[in-house]
This record gives C-alpha cells, structure tokens and sequence, in this order.
C-alpha cells in the first residue's frame, strides 16, 4: 500500500532509533528480553508516531486510544517508543530494571503515566481490553482500544475465554495486534505448542482477521485503517515479525528470546544499526 | 452482656429468628449499588441466580455482563472495566473466583490498584452436599496475603447488603465472601456497620470471641451458655479481616487476655492467623482458633458438616474452656 516516502523515512528511522534505544537499555540493565522487542520495533513506531490519537504531555486525555500490551516482557520496545514519543525523558531509558525506576522490569500502571496496564503475566492484556472496550461502548464513547499481544499467550487458556467474550459482544472497538514471530522461551511456537492456523482459529470465534507483513509500515498502517472500517466484529491484525529484527544475529533465534546483549554483542549491534539506518526493510520488500 | 449499641435482632436468642443466606445480602447490596452509582457494573460466570447476581442483572441489564464460566477473563475484563472508571463487582463461587483467577486477581486487580470487587459465594464448609470441591475454606488466606486488597466476611444477610454498598463507594478492590446456607440474621438495619471497624456484640471481660461470617452465631450462643457457668465471654464481629480494627481488638482482648478466633475458614492464614499476627506484635496472649483444621471438606447437612469439623457450638464452648486453662 502507498506510504508517503517521507512519512516512510521517518517511522524507519525512529524504529532504528527505538532498536538502538532497546540494546542500550538492556545492556544496561543486564537482563531483559531482546529479540520480542526489536521485532516490534516498527510496530510500535508505528503506532506511537502515526497511529494512536493520544497526547505524552497528557497521558490520562480522556479522548486518548488506549493502548494496552499484553505481553509486558517487551517493554524496552513500549519505554523506547513512549520516550521518543515524549512522554518521559529518554535519559530515563538506562534506568530499566533498576531499583527505584519507573521503568519497570514488567510495566506496572502505577509507576509510569502512560502504562494502562500492569502486565508480564502472560493472557491477561485482551481481557483488560475488552474491560476498556464494553466500558466505552457503554458510555458511547468513540475511542479505540489496541491491545498488543505476543503469539505464545496464545498457549494460555484465559486467552481463548477472552476471545469467546470479545466474538460474542461484537466489540467493534476492539483491534488486537498480535506478534506473530514463532518463538517462544522454551523454543518455536509449532514445537512447544503448535499454534496455527491462528487465522482460522480467530475467525471461528467471530473475529475479523487480517495479516500483515510487521515490517512494512504501509502495511501495518493501511490494515489499521481497514479494521477501524469492519463493524460489529473485534479485529486480529496478525503481524509476522522477525524476532531480533535489525540485529543479524539475533534474528529467529529462540536462544535472544529471554536474555539479553553482553557488551561486545552490544557494540556489534548498535554498529549494525547505525550502519542500517532507515533501510532496515521487510523481506518482502 | 449484648452490646446494646450493636441493636441486635431482638429474636437473638429466640427459635424463630429469621434466617436468610449472606448471599441474598449480595444481591440485595448490589441493586442498592446500582441504583446509587451509574458506573456499578455486574459481571457473573454463569452462576447468576445463585450468587444473587439476578437482582441486579434483571434491574439494570445494560450494566450486566454474562462472562460464561471463564473466571480468569471475568477478573481480567473486570480489571479493564475498572481501570476505565467503572466500579464492576464479579460473582462466582469463591473456589472459582478467587480461586482459580487468584493471579489474574493478583496483577491486573490488586498490583493495578483498580476498584474491582470480587464477591465470592459458597465460601465454607456450610455449603453442604456438594462437597470439598465447592467448599471454599482458604480464600480468606489468598486474598489477606494480596497488597492493596480489603477483606470483608459478612456476619448475615443484613450485614452483607451494607457491606455490599459500602464496597461500592470505595475505590479499590475489595473482596466480600459470602455463603450459601440460610442462617440467623441477627444484625438490623441500624446496626452499625463500617469497613475496617469491628462490631462488639457483647461485652465480656473473661474471653474474647473474635469472628467473622455467620459463624458469629454460633460464638454468640456459646457465651450465652458459658454465661450460665460464669465465664463471661465477648464476642466482636471483626467483618473486615483487612484491615483489621487492631483499636478495638486491642482494647477487647487487652481486657480479657484469652481469645478464641472463629470463623468457617481453614485456621491457616484466615483471621484467626491475622489475630495472632496482630497479638503476637502487639501483645501476646494465649489463644485458640476454632475453623477447618487444615483439611479439605466433604458432602454433608451444613449443621451436621459444622458440628464434625469442629465449628458447632459445643466444640466453641470446648474451646474457651481451654483457652481459659491457659
């Protein structure tokens, strides 16, 4: 789908920035998920500087899209993207995992504006949402609810009850996004719990279901639109995403799942980084 | 003697002392909510009638929410209500909800910090017939034990509506645990009821006899009978497990240096261990705790099931003769 160059050139550079800003965390904080985040990257840049009607300055506006991710362990992604974003200082993302931060190891809503909602346990984001939701529905208010959430709480039994309820009540103003990037702690989803067809499985329980490529911001920024037009259903953009997206060697490799960059593997990542700039595309592309 | 400011039944002691279930408290509670605050809402996981969810899901059906039996994603959506400016209640078995949603409880209610109430029903051995598995006996210890989480056991069906519409005004999460079996509603409207302040039903100087839920029945007629050989006996309605009213406990048990906790609860991490949290700091004294002695429970008549685990009147009168040995 046709993107402004411009606009184009500014989601990927600030995704960079974003990727450069979640190695340099965890290597501060010497622990830390690294490959979920970089995938999401352009996701979240994304969302954070073309999709989400919302206000940094004013992170309770009431008219704001609510945001809510799921799957918590990706936050350095969230912390980077609300950084640059200018909802907190950026010298504030070194502090992540520190005593005293508010950068919490997993968000916690009480510790940083801008958080809806504490997470890290996984399959518990889509039925926040679908709180948020009903609850707007029952006020008429016109705000969109996002939740982000990761392809292994899909593994989670509370995440098929939350499913059924958002199918049964039609929630139109529900979009979900999931990061689809086959990898889990334990290794790949289809190992350890065989997953697909997702597709098919959302649009049994009433969902409507659309893929996309997580790297292409024309993509994730067009299908956005086309959920926001499809009424009386809630709505999955399935995003496939590279885990460790920018970082070669991190790429699907379920091994950066959980950990995070040493100093060298630091360097050689930032460099690589640095290097790629805004050319860091899709596959596909 | 009985508190006259408590303004007990005046059939306390009679045979013919109404009876009702704490959860018919709930459902009445819950419509009064209602019709105080627009934002209350009502989630049920398919168990609407007998929670008592029907009242309020029949008045104000637009603020009712069917969540099937998915107790983990009614906590979860509960959470999402809440957090958006709704003041929902969610209703199950107190096995399921808090039992088995206990995480989800846990981190998007209580970690979170958002007015979501949890009513449990069918919490104790009183649940009779069907058995260990719906007898909830630990749900006063896995919610004590959660940060930022008030814990209310209401003594009968009147106390439990006012704790209801009193959960409602609040903004954080509180959990209410109600039961099933009919049992004697000896508190009146204008008994005094306040969350986090305990209620002296009668004064004694010799014991205390500290509970919580309808169990307080049973500790009121075991003074009664205590009375008869001399010991003179207090009992305080301590409905709010947490935060206790340590002021009035202190100040009752300070005076008669025994106490007896008693409640339908396992005596492990219910409020008989909160009371000796509070005496062992505070002022250590001698004490008993009548509850499930750490096992599961079984099918059975309510009376019968209270009598063989323990909780009958008799086994209360066992006690404080013990505690007063000491």
């Amino acid at each position: 789908m046709y993107l402004d160059p411009e606009k184009e050139k500014m989601l990927a550079e600030t995704a960079n920035t974003i990727r450069q800003d979640i190695i340099s965390m965890l290597l501060a904080a010497k622990s830390g998920h690294s490959a979920g985040p970089l995938g999401m990257a352009d996701v979240f840049a994304a969302f954070y500087f073309d999709i989400l009607h919302h206000r940094p300055q004013e992170p309770e506006w009431p008219e704001r899209d609510y945001f809510i991710l799921s799957n918590g362990h990706i936050c350095p992604v969230q912390y980077a993207a609300m950084a640059r974003a200018g909802y907190f200082p950026v010298e504030e993302l070194q502090t992540l995992r520190k005593f005293g931060s508010r950068l919490q190891g997993h968000p916690h809503r009480g510790a940083l504006p801008g958080i809806e909602t504490t997470s890290g346990p996984l399959g518990e984001g889509l039925g926040q949402a679908i709180g948020i939701a009903l609850g707007l529905r029952m006020d008429g208010k016109k705000n969109w609810v996002y939740c982000m959430m990761s392809d292994g709480e899909q593994d989670e039994g509370s995440t098929w009850e939350a499913v059924l309820l958002a199918g049964r009540e039609k929630l139109s103003n529900l979009i979900a996004v999931m990061d689809r990037n086959y990898i889990q702690i334990d290794g790949f989803t289809e190992d350890v719990m065989p997953l697909d067809p997702l597709r098919e499985k959302y649009e049994s329980f009433g969902w409507h279901v659309q893929e996309i490529d997580g790297h292409n911001f024309g993509e994730i920024i067009s299908a956005v639109e086309a959920a926001k037009s499809i009424y009386g259903r809630p709505k999955l953009i399935l995003s496939h995403n590279i885990p460790g997206k920018g970082v070669d060697f991190m790429q699907f490799d379920p091994a950066w799942h959980g950990k995070p960059p040493k100093a060298d593997e630091a360097k050689n990542a930032l460099e690589e980084l640095r290097t790629l700039g805004h050319q860091i595309t899709s596959e596909h592309q | 003697m009985i508190n006259s400011e408590a303004k007990l039944s005046d059939k306390l002691f009679h045979d013919d002392i109404p009876q009702a279930p704490t959860r018919n408290g709930y459902g009445e509670g819950l419509v009064a909510a209602g019709k105080e605050n627009p934002n209350v809402v009502v989630l049920c996981a398919d168990l609407t009638e007998s929670t008592r969810s029907l009242a309020f899901k029949e008045a104000f059906p637009e603020r009712f929410i069917e969540a099937g039996i998915s107790e983990q994603n009614m906590a979860d959506v509960a959470a999402g209500l809440a957090k958006y400016g709704k003041i929902p209640f969610i209703s199950s078995y107190a096995t399921f909800s808090p039992g088995r949603n206990w995480e989800q409880i846990r981190t998007t209610v209580a970690y979170n910090n958002v007015p979501v109430k949890v009513g449990g029903a069918h919490a104790g051995i009183s649940v009779g017939p069907d058995g260990g598995t719906h007898q909830a006996l630990e749900d006063l210890a896995i919610m004590r034990a959660l940060p930022n989480m008030t814990v209310i056991a209401p003594a009968d069906s009147i106390e439990a509506r006012k704790a209801t519409l009193a959960a409602s005004r609040t903004n954080t999460p509180v959990y209410l645990r109600f039961a099933r079996e009919a049992t004697p509603v000896f508190t009146t409207d204008g008994s005094p009821f306040e969350i986090g302040k305990a209620v002296v039903l009668r004064e004694g100087k010799d014991v205390a006899l500290i509970g919580a839920g309808p169990l307080l029945y049973n500790a009121l007629l075991a003074a009664e009978q205590l009375a008869q050989k001399g010991i003179d006996a207090a009992v305080v309605d301590s409905h709010t497990v947490k935060p206790l009213d340590e002021e009035t406990i202190l100040r009752v048990a300070g005076a008669t240096k025994r106490v007896v906790s008693v409640e339908e609860h396992q005596v492990i991490g219910g409020l008989g261990s909160a009371l000796a949290e509070l005496f062992a700091k505070k002022m250590p004294i001698p004490m008993e705790f009548i509850g499930v002695q750490d096992r599961f429970g079984e099918s059975g008549e309510p009376q019968e099931l209270l009598e063989a685990f323990g909780m009958g009147v008799g086994s209360i009168v066992q006690a404080i003769e013990r505690v007063m040995q000491r």
